[in-house]
């Protein structure tokens, strides 16, 4: 025997089928649903085990438990390295998009090409080692553990700054070019885990990142570059999103902390002229080295 | 019984309208809220939904008799969390650029109560084939609400469609400007109801 509920006002039929007509609330039929006692064409649970006793729970629990949990594991570790090829290539798309070269076919390459050095500098703005850069972790990041990818487009030298802050709802991160005079803007990437669709997320989208370049970054010896809602000192001043102030005041804090730490690097690198023509990375890094 | 019976053609269609998981099972409306701001993350949660509650009706289908009836529920949970996990490690190694646009999801879609809903209700009873059709057609029942919610939404909400703008220059030189409102949660809410008001005036049987 069967038992049928109503979906509408939860009578209970006992019966091979369902009533044609709830009794209580007049429903047809296609509202009454199976619940508890076996369907006509279910098989019988198979013998030899009482599916209700407490030691076939937990054995079935740990049974289950244990093939999930190998499951994953094993997934995960087939796939790691491929994941990390995948995550180091996203990495490289964001600084080269950071720069203005979007939708590459070969990312790979374009980066090679276009990164000359993936250096880490200090507090006081000296290269400590000209590679390594790439490899630094988030959570490594100190003021004297700074990673700074010195790029070349189109014959001139560039500065990418990676920076990590946080949103509303989750961590949010980006890439910001600088020109070679340590100031300027060059391009931004920003990207975030998870704000909110339509209002914070609009941070990775075009029309919040074109916003920045050709801003400057330091006027009169301190970090000037700030997001904001009423746009007063249009050289250094970036017009915020309306409806998505948490995001963009984080957005503005992990500028500004990022950018502090910088600070010295861009500053003795202000003072260089701009000369496209004698262009040896190497020679413009000892350069800057000196004018410390 | 064929493939295609009746009964089994039942259960892909009736999620769609007379049985929608949004309009008339009431579920998922978390998910709905939070995705439909732009039409893009709608449909990606739509068919992700879609995938996800074939794939778990299938596997509790197909292990429902031995289920031990008292943990059930958490049987059901396991095989959801590691099905999605599965999905999104496998993404994250071959379709990078999908699995990023994915990872603010795979949170909602594990916490889905269509998922849980029919599993419950249906997969636990039924056969692995009709559990699949369940899925698909609940999947695709939400994902219509979605899909039908955002377009609303990212309209008037931000003038454009998939990112291309519908409404010309003109009408924004003209003094018009994008609703706010329509990019915040509860407007989401009042289309729904819109839509269950509407579905309900034309369906007299689903009236109570």
């Amino acid at each position: 025997m069967a038992k049928y509920v109503c979906k509408v006002c939860g009578y209970t039929h006992e019966g091979t089928e369902a009533p044609s007509i709830c009794p209580l609330c007049k429903a047809p039929a296609s509202q009454f649903e199976l619940v508890g006692g076996e369907s006509k064409n279910e098989k019988p649970a198979k013998k030899g085990f009482d599916t209700s006793s407490d030691s076939y729970a937990i054995i079935y629990a740990s049974i289950v438990v244990v093939i999930v949990a190998f499951l994953l594991a094993g997934v995960s570790s087939l796939l790691r390295p491929l994941q990390d090829d995948n995550i180091r290539l996203d990495k490289k798309k964001q600084i080269l998009s950071s720069l203005n070269l979007k939708g590459l076919s070969d990312a790979a390459a374009t980066y090679a090409d276009v990164v000359k050095q993936e250096a880490i500098i200090n507090a006081n703005g000296a290269i400590v080692a000209t590679e390594g850069g790439f490899d630094v972790a988030n959570d490594a990041i100190t003021p004297d553990n700074l990673p700074l990818y010195i790029c070349e487009v189109d014959g001139e030298k560039k500065y990418v700054i990676p920076m990590t802050g946080n949103g509303l709802w989750g961590g949010i991160w980006g890439y910001m070019a600088v020109n070679n005079d340590g100031n300027t803007i060059y391009g931004v990437y920003f990207s975030h885990a998870s704000e909110t669709p339509g209002l914070g997320a609009e941070i990775a989208g075009d029309k919040f990142q074109t916003r920045f370049p050709g801003k400057n970054i330091i006027k009169d010896g301190a970090v000037a570059l700030t997001v904001t809602k009423k746009v007063a000192d249009e050289t250094c001043e970036v017009n915020a999103i309306s409806g998505a102030t948490i995001t963009c005041n984080g957005v503005d804090a992990m500028l500004k902390n990022t950018l502090e730490g910088y600070k010295a690097f861009l500053m003795s690198a202000q003072p260089a002229p701009v000369n496209v023509e004698q262009e040896p990375a190497p020679a413009e890094e000892a350069q800057v080295t000196e004018e410390e | 019984m064929g493939l295609f019976s009746k009964k089994n053609v039942e259960a892909l269609q009736t999620p769609l309208l007379k049985e929608n998981p949004v309009t008339i099972q009431v579920l998922g409306i978390c998910s709905a809220l939070a995705v439909t701001s732009k039409l893009a993350p709608a449909i990606v949660m739509g068919l992700s939904v879609t995938i996800i509650v074939a794939m778990a009706n299938v596997i509790i289908s197909l292990i429902r008799n031995t289920i031990p009836m008292r943990i059930r529920i958490i049987i059901q949970l396991v095989v959801v969390a590691a099905l999605v996990t599965l999905v999104s490690e496998v993404l994250k190694a071959f379709a990078y650029d999908v699995s990023v646009q994915l990872s603010v999801y795979v949170g909602l879609i594990i916490t889905n109560c269509i998922l849980m809903g029919r599993l419950e209700a249906f997969a636990m009873q039924n056969k692995p084939w009709p559990s699949f059709l369940d899925g698909i057609g609940n999947g695709l029942g939400y994902a219509m609400i979605l899909v039908l919610v955002a377009i609303v939404r990212e309209i008037f909400g931000s003038g454009t469609l998939l990112d291309f703008p519908i409404i010309p220059q003109c009408v924004y030189d003209a003094g018009y400007i994008n609703n706010g409102l329509m990019l915040m949660a509860p407007m989401a809410f009042f289309l729904i109801a819109i839509i269950i008001w509407v579905q309900r005036a034309k369906d007299k049987s689903l009236q109570e």
